[in-house]
């Protein structure tokens, strides 16, 4: 009961914060839009915002899928090809460095105003975390199954299969959560650029007509969005992982 | 239930491993300098020694789980003449077991690597192992919800599905309760009746119950002693009188035996 009170309760106390911040200073409207005029335009634009949360909920989504595929897909050629390790991990790394936002425009450029610069960028913003966490969950084989496996006279292949792919799930749970949590930054990032639908567009719509509060609307819907998905995947990955228990140091007790 | 189901099936008596001038250096030091032991076949051979002796290396060494070079390495052979290789199984201080699979799954690991088939008999013979080790009901539990001693048993399982002649168990129980301890040495000696086990532990209680041959490893280079070779078939019970006399003169051949370790360090 607390655990669905507590975030309600804090964000509550923040939103009142807000209001008597509005009315205390008598802030202009189109400078910080009272918490009522954003309400008022997300009852009053619904039809517009779910139009563009759609569009961007797609986008984040696709990007997720292919983003992850091919990450996990790469760390398991590194993983496995030891020449793959050694010709395409440098480049992994000089690409990593490069900031990928500034890759934006050329993306656009190349893939349109539509959803594919948009998934693309989304996918190339995953792919880095992904790759990295189940790589590294690959290479962290428990080595006593290895031996275990050696005196079995498992193949290279099926030990890959039976032990260190299942061996390295949480490692790369851990980069599918990083991944939706940065998925919906790529996706806006490209909309920003150049789009003709979703949230990120809408917003610099609504900021060249000075709707402020239309913005801040769309802002609290991608946050909803991304906090939504985020959880869900959460959901998913705990699910999928029942042997994983987790523990907090927080809820350990002194001995 | 059928007994047959759990003695050793291959055909062919265990044979006894010879391992010969045994060399390998650790840093500068010489661990092992043309050292040789011997595994009597069907027999119980039990190896005490310092921590950091070498003894876990040696039983990696005929596991061939060390990485051999011109340092390292030894001659190892089967007094049948086959090579060791899949005749060999392991068995560690940690279960080692995999935590995403259930007990029945974990005792068919070594199938599934291998891409064994695994038809309905070899599932039967995984659920009566469970069942012998009493751990009947408990397939599809996953390790997390065992405890530490069903854990352990589920690996004993796991050993004997592989069904393999010779057996490598580096302190297999030294991890658990000492009642614990006893009730899965009893088990593994009658359900390892006839296979040529190397047991290396830090118990000389448990070398001493369990060993046909105890040893005491020491030294840099290693040098391990004659063995002791107490009476009576293992296991022995833990009132037998000889094993209070043997357990004096065990402790103080490993106090000795720490000393020169101390010497050489």
């Amino acid at each position: 009961m607390m655990r669905v009170a507590r975030p309600l309760i804090v964000f509550g106390g923040l939103i009142v914060l807000w209001q008597v911040l509005v009315w205390a200073t008598g802030v202009q409207r189109f400078i910080l839009p009272s918490p009522r005029d954003v309400f008022g335009a997300l009852v009053r634009d619904y039809d517009i915002l779910a139009w563009h949360a759609w569009i961007t909920v797609s986008e984040i989504l696709l990007g997720l899928v292919t983003g992850s595929l091919a990450g996990a897909a790469t760390a398991l050629c590194l993983a496995y090809f030891r020449r793959a390790q050694r010709w395409l991990m440098p480049v992994l790394l000089a690409l990593q460095a490069m900031p990928v936002f500034a890759l934006a425009p050329i993306l656009v450029l190349w893939f349109g105003f539509g959803l594919a610069s948009k998934v693309v960028m989304a996918t190339l913003i995953i792919y880095f975390p992904v790759t990295a966490a189940f790589y590294d969950g690959l290479r962290r084989t428990e080595t006593g199954w290895l031996d275990l496996a050696r005196t079995m006279n498992g193949t290279r292949w099926t030990t890959l299969l039976r032990l260190r792919i299942p061996g390295a799930l949480p490692a790369l749970a851990s980069g599918l959560r990083v991944a939706t949590a940065v998925a919906p930054i790529g996706a806006v990032v490209a909309e920003w650029v150049g789009a003709s639908a979703g949230l990120g567009f809408l917003m610099l719509h609504a900021n060249a007509r000075v709707q402020t509060d239309v913005m801040f609307a769309a802002l609290f819907v991608l946050a909803l969005l991304s906090v939504a998905l985020y959880f869900a995947v959460d959901k998913i990955l705990r699910r999928a992982m029942p042997w994983q228990a987790d523990t907090l140091p927080s809820e350990e007790r002194e001995a | 239930m059928d007994a047959a189901d759990f003695t050793f099936r291959n055909a062919s008596p265990p044979p006894s491993v010879e391992l010969r001038d045994a060399r390998l250096t650790y840093g500068d030091t010489p661990l092992f300098d043309g050292l040789s032991f011997r595994l009597p076949a069907g027999e119980w051979t039990c190896l005490l020694g310092p921590s950091g002796v070498g003894k876990s290396t040696l039983l990696r060494l005929i596991a061939g789980l060390v990485r051999t070079d011109e340092g390292t390495g030894a001659e190892i052979a089967a007094s049948d003449g086959h090579p060791l290789s899949g005749r060999i199984a392991y068995m560690a201080q940690q279960d080692l077991l995999m935590p995403w699979l259930g007990a029945l799954d974990n005792i068919l690991i070594g199938y599934r690597l291998r891409r064994e088939r695994v038809t309905s008999e070899v599932r039967q013979r995984a659920r009566s192992l469970l069942a012998r080790v009493g751990l009947k009901g408990r397939e599809n539990d996953r390790p997390g919800t065992l405890s530490g001693g069903m854990r352990q048993r589920v690996a004993l399982a796991r050993t004997l599905m592989e069904d393999r002649a010779v057996l490598l168990m580096d302190e297999p129980f030294s991890a658990l309760d000492s009642i614990t301890r006893l009730r899965l040495q009893e088990l593994a000696v009658e359900l390892l009746a006839g296979r040529t086990v190397m047991l290396v532990t830090h118990d000389p209680l448990e070398a001493l119950r369990l060993g046909d041959s105890v040893h005491v490893m020491a030294g840099r280079p290693v040098i391990v002693d004659d063995p002791i070779r107490p009476a009576g078939n293992p296991p022995r019970p833990v009132s037998d009188p000889q094993l209070l006399t043997l357990q004096g003169d065990l402790l103080a051949r490993l106090a000795r035996a720490h000393d020169r370790g101390e010497d050489t360090a």
